[in-house]
């Protein structure tokens, strides 16, 4: 190939994205061939997993600011692909069409507020941290306010935040790496580590970026592939999105016709962990405005504030650039967040509408105990139903589905071949990777570049800079596994705090950075400590049976949070002396795309 | 008033504008919930329903890429943008 990489970007993942369509042609011939269902759920996983290493081999570096922002050359579209994959986690693919099944209305806030925070990244802070030249986001907190103790309490959220995350992602990886090699969960974590960390020692955020671009390839096909196959399948309309307006209807009329009849807590007891009935309606407004609203605002900000989302504007040539890749980071989000409602759709009503022939409401016990895929699923700990009214016939609360059985199993259940499964399962890892890798490096890279080279051995030569990086790596990656093993939080709960955290620490004092001249050191030390301890102590609060306030719950406890953080910083700032001109004057240059960065281009 | 002032006065007016628009389609409707779904909107969909979908999430996209487009012509009025070489 003529012309260097970057040039070549189109053409690479272009065969790249062939290769892997012709893998998936191949698996179903040999489907076909009688290959069994486990050694295509392995070969799916190991052949993709060992494609990422390749590429996080490929790229391996020993420059500094390679290893930190991919030597700021990524072009706009694959930078926004990498930041989709970055974003979109093991939650996003496989809880998310769960959550809007069970939940409806009142869990997609987090669709709202998943995509709506990236206005605020776009026109509050992405291209004027770009503009700074920093490496990593307390590198910004650091130099913009001056001072160790302001760099080292962003490191403290920062670590806060994104390692309450970055367990949930390896528990992720760790599951599906468990269901897809047939090995225990606590084996399977370190094996998804392990392919993690493949990605990303050897060319830090170079590394990364690629492997990133290839990940959201595979997650974007494994999500879109079965929700238009089964829409089809269903004769629900060839473009599921704008066709599915008589099944939501359908939906909300078997409701109507079931009703929701609230179980006793004695029957309760009998249903295994984790699994949930559907107790509330599809598409009808089932919660209050302010519920609604303060968990999307509160996954908004949190969106603005997270590290390891910022850091992926560092890498782009320009701030220009860094402006419209946003643009395409949600665009590339929006293709898998607008189908997460419609394969919702498509799974509920598959299962519930007894004028289908894969509805299993009305039917009798004996009639749905013999379905094979029944019998899978329920063996796989994901799906349970119990005759509490003792008549014979499944009720519609007599019906128990985990939150990831709608991913992975409507694909079964609407009789598509397994290699479709195989498919997802790849799906679900490249998710889980991509983001628990950008997590990883993020922490790692605010603890070797922020605390040990720019406090604490400033001399330190680039090889030992990046030799500490990789340690760091390996140390933080293991630490998360091990957390991860013990299965403390659920994956989605996990992620929801992560949100708060961040935002509760970060939010105000990168804004006011950018947008408030005034603000100065002191207070965005109260603003970023006040807030998180605030934060911490709201949630504990409300964990250990405190009331709450003002309907703020803890998944929101970041609102709460936050407007501390704000207080404080806006009175300390003001109690204490303005900044001095050459920092004033930092802040006018980083208002305007022209011109040198803040700080050099290797610093 | 110095060009660097007109030009952070201009991108002021247009991040307000920006938030403004962002506020109505992730807060604003929200408050609406209830009535609005009872309206039947595009593709046939309730449109509360198709908002939370589909609706919202699209107007991000299309508003970050205007935000994007007029930003950039504001840096080129006042002479701000970046040269190609830098």
């Amino acid at each position: 190939m003529k012309g260097n990489f970057i040039d070549n970007l189109p053409k690479v993942y272009g065969i790249y994205t062939g290769g892997f369509i012709g893998f998936i042609i191949i698996m179903a011939i040999a489907e076909q061939m009688g290959m069994t269902a486990k050694a295509i759920g392995i070969a799916f996983v190991a052949f993709t997993v060992f494609i990422y290493a390749l590429i996080g081999w490929l790229s391996r570096t020993a420059q500094a600011d390679a290893y930190y922002v991919a030597g700021r050359q990524v072009p706009t579209v694959f930078n926004g692909m990498a930041t989709a994959a970055d974003w979109m986690s093991g939650a996003s693919f496989v809880a998310m069409a769960g959550g809007i099944y069970f939940k409806g209305y009142g869990y997609m806030a987090l669709l709202v507020g998943w995509t709506g925070g990236y206005v605020l990244v776009a026109s509050l802070l992405a291209p004027y941290l770009r503009k700074f030249g920093c490496y990593t986001v307390p590198d910004f907190i650091g130099t913009r306010y001056g001072g160790n103790l302001a760099r080292f309490s962003a490191v403290v959220v920062l670590t806060v935040a994104s390692f309450t995350y970055v367990t949930a992602q390896i528990n992720a990886t760790g599951t599906i790496a468990s269901v897809a090699l047939d090995i225990p969960f606590q084996y399977a974590v370190y094996v998804g580590l392990i392919s993690i960390l493949l990605c990303s020692m050897l060319g830090g955020m170079r590394g990364v970026t690629w492997t990133q671009v290839a990940q959201y390839i595979v997650l974007i096909i494994a999500y879109l592939l079965p929700v238009f196959w089964i829409s089809n399948k269903m004769g629900a309309g060839f473009f599921p999105h704008f066709m599915l307006a008589d099944e939501v209807a359908r939906i909300g009329e078997l409701e109507q016709q079931f009703g929701f009849v609230k179980n006793a807590a004695a029957d309760l007891k009998s249903v295994p962990k984790g699994l949930a009935g559907i107790t509330k309606a599809h598409s009808a407004v089932n919660a209050t405005p302010w519920a609604f609203i303060s968990l999307a605002l509160a996954m908004m900000m949190g969106t603005a504030s997270l590290p390891h989302v910022m850091m992926r504007y560092f890498t782009t040539p320009s701030v220009k650039a860094a402006r419209k890749s946003v643009g395409w980071s949600l665009f590339f989000i929006f293709l898998l967040y607008s189908s997460a409602p419609m394969l919702a759709t498509l799974s509920k009503l598959s299962l519930i509408d007894p004028n289908l022939p894969t509805g299993i409401i009305g039917k009798t016990f004996a009639e749905v105990e013999a379905i094979d895929w029944y019998q899978n699923w329920n063996q796989a700990n994901l799906m349970f139903i119990s005759d509490f009214n003792g008549n014979g016939t499944l009720e519609l609360n007599e019906f128990f589905m985990g939150g990831k059985a709608v991913v992975l199993a409507t694909p079964e259940i609407a009789g598509l071949p397994y290699v479709i499964s195989g498919l997802v399962a790849a799906g679900g890892m490249a998710a889980a990777m991509s983001t628990a890798d950008g997590l990883i490096l993020a922490i790692a890279n605010a603890i070797s570049h922020d605390v040990y080279y720019k406090i604490i051995d400033p001399k330190a030569e680039t090889a030992k800079r990046l030799l500490v990086a990789r340690v760091l790596l390996v140390v933080i990656g293991f630490a998360g596994a091990t957390i991860a093993a013990m299965e403390i939080q659920g994956i989605l709960g996990s992620v929801i705090w992560a949100f708060d955290f961040a935002m509760s620490g970060l939010f105000f004092p990168l804004v006011l950075g950018v947008w408030w001249k005034r603000a100065n050191r002191q207070g965005a030390i109260a603003g970023m400590l006040g807030g998180l301890v605030a934060g911490a102590w709201y949630l504990v609060w409300v964990r250990t049976g405190g009331s709450g306030f003002l309907g703020i719950t803890q998944l929101t406890f970041g609102i709460f949070g936050s407007a501390v953080s704000l207080v404080l910083m806006v009175v300390v700032s003001l109690m204490t002396a303005e900044p001095d001109k050459a920092t004033q004057k930092m802040v006018d240059d980083v208002r305007v795309p022209s011109g040198k960065s803040i700080l050099g281009r290797s610093h | 008033m110095s060009n660097q002032q007109k030009h952070w006065e201009k991108t002021r007016g247009l991040l307000f504008i920006t938030l403004a628009i962002w506020f109505v389609f992730s807060i604003g409707i929200f408050l609406f919930g209830a009535e609005m779904n009872k309206v039947t909107g595009p593709f046939g969909y309730p449109w509360t329903y198709w908002f939370t979908c589909q609706g919202s999430l699209g107007a991000f996209v299309i508003l970050i890429f205007w935000f994007a487009n007029r930003q950039e012509k504001i840096d080129e009025e006042f002479g701000f943008s970046e040269r190609e070489d830098e």
